[in-house]
């Protein structure tokens, strides 16, 4: 027996390739409106039928064989792409008339893919390059069979557009309106987001090193600023817009007062973490207040500095959106959202949120970016 | 001893009181202390009888509630702000973010010496600490004994003649700490600064100094002072000789005094 290295998750997509052998045809057929004469009967998967069943017992099979694992992974990555490829491929024209099976080879398709990464993240390759390619392969694998289910739950169970569009609407809406998603980001990220960003998390720094050198502000501005840090995004957004106008102007307003605090508060603790001893020697050295701060205080207080970076990357996001559902100019990505919903365009909804993530994740992987540069000697950055 | 020479340091009734919850705690009282110019003088002491704070109180770290103290002919805080000491704490204490050269030349920037100034005591005060190699390296990517003598470096970087030591090499292990004891020995024969030095070492006490003070605690006092008969050239098997029981002996005797009343 020692040509097979079972797993459980090959074992368990064969078993359910089985089950949907047995229960007989994928989806059910439909009346033909073209055909003459009328009523004849088409049926889906009528020339992929065997090929599905073919592909997946092959490649489960394949990859339980002992095999190097770098084989194992194209055969199993090969076959459980295939497969979801062919099944989403042949519901087109027969969305909603899935049956059992087609579930279920969706499943085992994706055990596969499940077997693919768990081989894919347990193999130590030495190359460099390998490994980095590894490090972008995993979750894009990953990433990818969340939108292959999402794609093929909603065609082939026929879940109402309004409910859920598939992933496949979603790109072609983007795709579709480019030009006009490109407007909204320019008004919401680069004006509303940046502008209050900058000034915001600026403000919160300028005003924490103040509240550090003057001890009246430090026992009057910080509980204040808890309190500004409390209040409700929702009902400061149409104040906001009544004192600045409907422009992005009030946007920034709203962005500002939600990445303040944020800053506040990590700076003054980045300030306190310098240890006794290192403020000691620099007194030793009889370095001045503003000295004492350059070099020793600010540096330690950088990894605070990024985290509020961090936080603040999000927030201002959310921030900028939900402000522009209380009056904008027609445009801005908080003014589709809350309009497209207002005329069942789910997919121009969707098209906004995709964009409005994929933003914000990079934001934050720009600010993530520079905090390894800058925090490079910090044990949770050099680990260890 | 040091008659001729004028004082170093010169600690005349000195006493220091905190204030704590616990109600006032005398950490030092009425301690009097004269060092002169070139001397190596050790503080050694159980926990708690006030050997780093009149380290410190020294430094200008703390300041007496009674008595007065003074430094290079000066009070303690002037002595500070003309920057009179380089100061050795118990950890390294070396700047993560800087490399060990940056780290050495941090108290010559602080004092705006010129960039070549800079340079080129930094390579002088590497070399006399054998770290040269080393400049470009992050401090934790050095092993502790390595980070504590950078930490030396940056105390004899701008070149002051007092040295205070506060257990530097109290975290090392014994093997490192003899290499560093020899190491300190032979710069100080080089450089004849007056270093004082506080460890709870007996061994290392004795093995260093020219003269040790021995201190107890409850309140923080000095219980004896005890002038070394070894020569100024110690090689490290000078430890086994009868002498240096001998002087070790009389620590450890005087030690043994300041506890009696504990018990």
């Amino acid at each position: 027996m020692n040509w097979l290295k079972p797993s459980w998750q090959a074992a368990l997509a064969l078993v359910l390739c089985l089950i949907a052998v047995a229960l007989g045809p994928i989806g059910a057929p439909k009346v033909d409106p073209l055909a003459q004469p009328a009523g004849t009967l088409i049926y889906p998967y009528v020339a992929t039928n065997w090929l599905i069943f073919g592909v997946l017992l092959l490649a489960a099979l394949i990859s339980m064989a002992r095999i190097p694992s770098i084989v194992e992974a194209v055969v199993l990555f090969i076959g459980a792409h295939l497969v979801a490829w062919l099944l989403i491929g042949g519901i087109a024209g027969f969305e909603g008339l899935a049956r059992a099976p087609f579930f279920l080879l969706l499943a085992a398709a994706w055990l596969l893919g499940w077997r693919c990464v768990a081989v894919l993240s347990s193999s130590r390759p030495f190359a460099k390059w390998a490994r980095t390619a590894l490090r972008l392969i995993i979750p894009a694998i990953f990433g990818a069979w969340i939108l292959i289910i999402w794609e093929a739950v909603t065609r082939g169970a026929g879940i109402p557009f309004i409910l859920l569009p598939p992933p496949s609407a979603i790109g072609a809406r983007i795709a579709g309106s480019l030009p006009v998603l490109g407007a909204d980001v320019r008004q919401t990220i680069f004006k509303a987001v940046i502008f209050g960003y900058v000034v915001g998390s600026g403000a919160g720094f300028i005003t924490a090193v103040l509240a550090d050198r003057v001890p009246f502000l430090r026992r009057g501005l910080l509980p204040i600023g808890n309190m500004v840090s409390a209040l409700p995004i929702i009902g400061v957004a149409p104040i906001m817009v009544m004192w600045f106008g409907f422009d992005w102007q009030s946007k920034a307003a709203v962005v500002i007062i939600m990445t303040f605090f944020p800053m506040l508060v990590n700076t003054v603790a980045g300030l306190a973490a310098s240890g006794h001893m290192e403020r000691d020697l620099m007194r030793t050295y009889a370095s001045g207040y503003w000295q004492t701060l350059l070099k020793l205080r600010l540096p330690a207080a950088a990894p605070f500095i990024f985290n509020a970076l961090k936080i603040n990357s999000t927030l201002a996001l959310i921030g900028a959106i939900v402000a522009e559902f209380f009056g904008t100019p027609v445009v801005g990505m908080g003014f589709r959202i809350s309009t497209e919903v207002g005329r069942m365009n789910i997919d121009m909804v969707w098209a906004e949120i995709a964009v409005a993530a994929l933003a914000g994740s990079v934001f934050y992987g720009v600010v993530a970016l520079v905090e390894r540069a800058v925090t490079f000697w910090h044990p949770s950055v050099r680990g260890g | 001893m040091t008659g001729t020479s004028p004082a170093v340091v010169a600690a005349s009734k000195l006493g220091l009181t905190f204030q704590t919850n616990d109600g006032p705690v005398q950490a030092l009282s009425n301690v009097d202390l004269t060092i002169g110019k070139g001397e190596f003088v050790s503080f050694i002491g159980p926990s708690g009888c006030g050997k780093t704070t009149l380290l410190r109180v020294i430094a200008d770290l703390e300041k007496p509630t009674s008595g007065t103290i003074s430094v290079n002919g000066m009070t303690a805080e002037q002595a500070r702000e003309k920057r009179a000491y380089g100061y050795v704490f118990q950890a390294a204490a070396l700047f993560p973010w800087r490399t060990i050269e940056r780290n050495v030349g941090l108290p010559l920037e602080i004092m705006g010496l010129s960039k070549a100034e800079q340079v080129d005591r930094i390579k002088r005060t590497l070399d006399l600490v054998n770290l040269r190699g080393f400049e470009k390296k992050y401090p934790w990517q050095l092993s502790g004994g390595m980070q504590q003598r950078a930490s030396i470096a940056r105390a004899l970087a701008f070149d002051a003649d007092l040295l205070l030591m506060d257990e530097p090499f109290g975290a090392l292990d014994e093997i490192v700490r003899d290499h560093l004891n020899e190491q300190l020995l032979e710069l100080w024969g080089r450089t004849n600064k007056t270093i004082c030095f506080v460890t709870h070492s007996i061994p290392e006490a004795v093995y260093l100094s020219t003269r040790i003070v021995v201190m107890s605690p409850r309140p923080g006092r000095v219980s004896d002072i005890i002038e070394s008969t070894l020569p100024k050239q110690r090689p490290l098997d000078i430890r086994e000789t009868p002498e240096f029981l001998a002087i070790a002996a009389r620590v450890r005797d005087g030690l043994r005094a300041g506890h009696s009343y504990d018990d």
